[in-house]
């Protein structure tokens, strides 16, 4: 079974409070932040592992990102993962979540030209910066597949490639049941599992595992649907809401102000009970 | 030029454990040390992450790397955790002599299950009358037969109560001149007349199991005598200078380390005066002085384990590492405390923890000044003009 997983480099987010949004371009500054593989997008890469656990294949990590992205892919592929294509290219800057899943596609096909077809893709339901839930469903559309996000469960049985596999859909009061044939897309939630640690092993072997780098040349892409150009979202105007509070100053002796404010509590419908404590 | 920055691997080590140290062991440290409970639990999930076995060669189940990363993985543990970090340094301690001393069979029958973290071990040398004083241990082993009748006491024993293997030295004759011959025997923890004694009650380093080790007419059968009869005691003594030295030098720097961190978030998040006691000189004094000690600990302690990972004789280089950095752990526990004011000395914040760790680091590995004389030693030999 060959899986391919879409992954995101997202901000470390014990340091948001270092991202400032440009005022211009109203894009997130994201330079000099740490960054992390997006969690949800680990859960992906521990489900692609524990399918590959029982059905055999192999696990190709995608991820679009400046070269810096190489840092990240190669901790996934200490996870266990066994291959790892960087889309990385100036052009394929700025772009929104269309952009980026048309870029992701061009890859996953020009990797499925090279070698085997994939049987899965998998992804984080949302990147815990974007948080738009769109890659899966886009991607699943642009490459003709089957594709269910929000998944908190895949089983997985028989032996043998499957033909389809059975998911569980987080729903608000409970979860749907689906059998989805394959090919598929299946964006997961954190809940599906908890990402294995890292080994030293892991670490030792991750560097000489097969790594490509896709530039635009290499994918060929109709360059009106990569980067800015391609990215029909565009961000509206930025503002801080005021969040102050009003206020208002009392004056008298203490027992008049206790008494104004007995009367105000009363008007906004509190009623004092003479016991001790409030209700309303 | 001399290169003070780490490879690429080593700092994906370094993010990998310290992912599974700050999910793991840092949400627990404080309770460990409350209850002063040594967390064995951990063991088969640290072995299978790598850190129990991070510098053993691949072919007996570790991960084959050095003594760089070693020490690593024990800064990062001591961060959150001094006690756990010297529990599993004692595991590395025994499992180093073993790799230093034992025949091929030896190492193939217990290295694989010290390293995926099924057994634990330890290494049992000090004795009441004091570690200084190596060769003047009063246990004893005679030959009995084919085999040996081991008799003797060890004191202050880490993991003395949890580990499955101990190996532990004992006098087996004299040399021409009367002066004692050790060797060393691998003991198991079903071994009838081995096992733990009273367990000792520490002001720091807890988390960790110490106390006596008794062996009361224990009968060894040949091949548990680790190396050459009459050869054990520099086997001991190269564990104890090389990885025991290491590890508390690497400890003091997790402690380090921990006390910068606490200090500085500590020192953002207080407001005096309506502002952060951040913007206080005096407390960047203190800060500032946190972090000479901790960089100047931390290239003193790598440099002596990128030297032993060369091959070269690095007894002295750790001796300035633990001499140094374990008097700085303890200077730095004690600006964290000032810095926090009456917080610092409650146990809601960790450095009041922290300071005992250090304190109770002081003798472990040998004190201050037998590492001076080891230092001064090799002075008045290497620099005679």
């Amino acid at each position: 079974m060959n899986i391919g997983v879409l992954v995101k480099p997202v901000p470390d987010p014990e340091q948001y409070n270092s991202i400032t949004i440009d005022p211009e371009t109203k894009r997130l500054n994201r330079s000099g932040v740490p960054t992390i593989v997006n969690p949800s997008d680990k859960c992906a890469v521990e489900a692609a592992l524990k399918l590959k656990e029982k059905f055999g294949g192999k696990i190709v990590i995608f991820t679009m990102a400046p070269p810096d992205g190489r840092e990240k892919l190669m901790e996934v592929l200490a996870m266990g993962a066994d291959e790892a294509v960087l889309v990385s290219d100036r052009e394929f800057g700025g772009a929104d979540t269309l952009a980026t899943s048309y870029t992701l596609v061009k890859a996953v096909e020009k990797k499925s030209a090279e070698s085997e077809s994939f049987d899965l893709i998998l992804s984080g339901n949302e990147s815990a910066d974007g948080a738009t839930g769109h890659v899966p469903a886009q991607v699943g559309e642009m490459l003709g597949f089957n594709h269910l996000s929000a998944i908190v469960q895949i089983v997985a049985e028989g032996e043998g490639r499957p033909d389809s596999l059975t998911v569980f859909q987080k729903i608000e009061n409970g979860k749907n049941e689906f059998e989805i044939k394959l090919p598929a897309v299946i964006g997961v939630t954190r809940d599906i599992n908890k990402p294995r640690y890292t080994s030293a092993m892991g670490v030792i072997k991750a560097k000489k595992k097969p790594f490509d780098t896709y530039d635009c040349e290499a994918l060929s892409p109709d360059k009106s649907r990569i980067g800015i150009e391609g990215s029909p979202t565009k961000a509206g105007a930025i503002f801080t809401p005021d969040t102050g509070r009003k206020s208002e100053e009392l004056s008298g002796s203490p027992e008049e102000i206790a008494e104004e404010l007995v009367k105000r509590i009363k008007a906004i419908g509190v009623t004092i009970n003479s016991g001790g404590g409030c209700r309303e | 030029m001399v290169d003070f920055t780490f490879t690429e691997d080593q700092e994906m080590l370094r993010a990998a454990f310290r992912e599974f140290i700050e999910a793991e062991i840092a949400p627990h440290a404080a309770k460990w040390d409350a209850d002063d409970y040594c967390p064995v639990e951990l063991w088969p999930k640290m072995g299978e992450v790598g850190m129990l076995g991070i510098f053993v060669p691949e072919e007996l189940g570790g991960a084959g790397l050095g003594h760089i990363e070693r020490v690593m993985v024990i800064e990062e543990i001591a961060r959150h955790s001094a006690g756990l970090a010297i529990a599993v340094f004692t595991h590395h301690l025994c499992m180093g002599a073993i790799l230093d001393g034992a025949s091929e069979d030896q190492k193939k029958k217990y290295m694989p299950s010290l390293c995926d973290g099924s057994k634990i071990c330890g290494l049992a040398v000090t004795e009441p009358g004091g570690g200084s004083d190596y060769m003047g241990q009063k246990t004893t082993g005679v030959k009995d037969g084919e085999g040996w009748i081991v008799n003797g006491r060890k004191c202050f024993i880490t993991n003395g109560g949890p580990a499955d293997i101990t190996v532990c030295t004992a006098v087996t004759g004299q040399d021409d001149r009367g002066r004692n011959q050790l060797s060393c025997f691998i003991f198991e923890k079903e071994d009838e007349g081995f096992g733990p004694g009273r367990k000792e009650h520490k002001m720091g380093l807890r988390g960790s199991w110490t106390g006596d080790v008794i062996m009361d007419e224990v009968r060894l059968s040949a091949d548990r005598l680790m190396g050459a009869e009459g050869k054990g005691a520099g086997v001991g003594m190269k564990a104890i200078g090389e990885i025991g030295r290491a590890s508390m030098s690497a400890i003091a720097c997790g402690i380090i380390r921990g006390c910068i961190e606490e200090s500085v978030k500590f020192a953002n998040e207080r407001v005096l005066y309506g502002k952060p006691i951040s913007k206080i000189q005096a407390i960047q004094f203190h800060i500032a002085e946190m972090r000479m000690w901790y960089e100047a600990s931390r290239l003193l302690t790598y440099r002596a384990a990128s030297l032993k990972d060369k091959g070269q004789p690095a007894i002295t280089e750790f001796a300035m590492a633990k001499g140094f950095s374990v008097d700085m752990s303890v200077k730095a526990s004690q600006n964290a405390i000032e810095l926090m004011g009456g917080y610092g000395v409650m146990n809601e914040y960790p450095v009041e923890r922290f300071h005992r760790d250090a304190l109770a680091s002081i003798s472990s590995g040998g004190t201050t000044e037998i590492q001076k004389l080891i230092i001064a030693g090799d002075t008045l030999r290497a620099f005679t003009a």
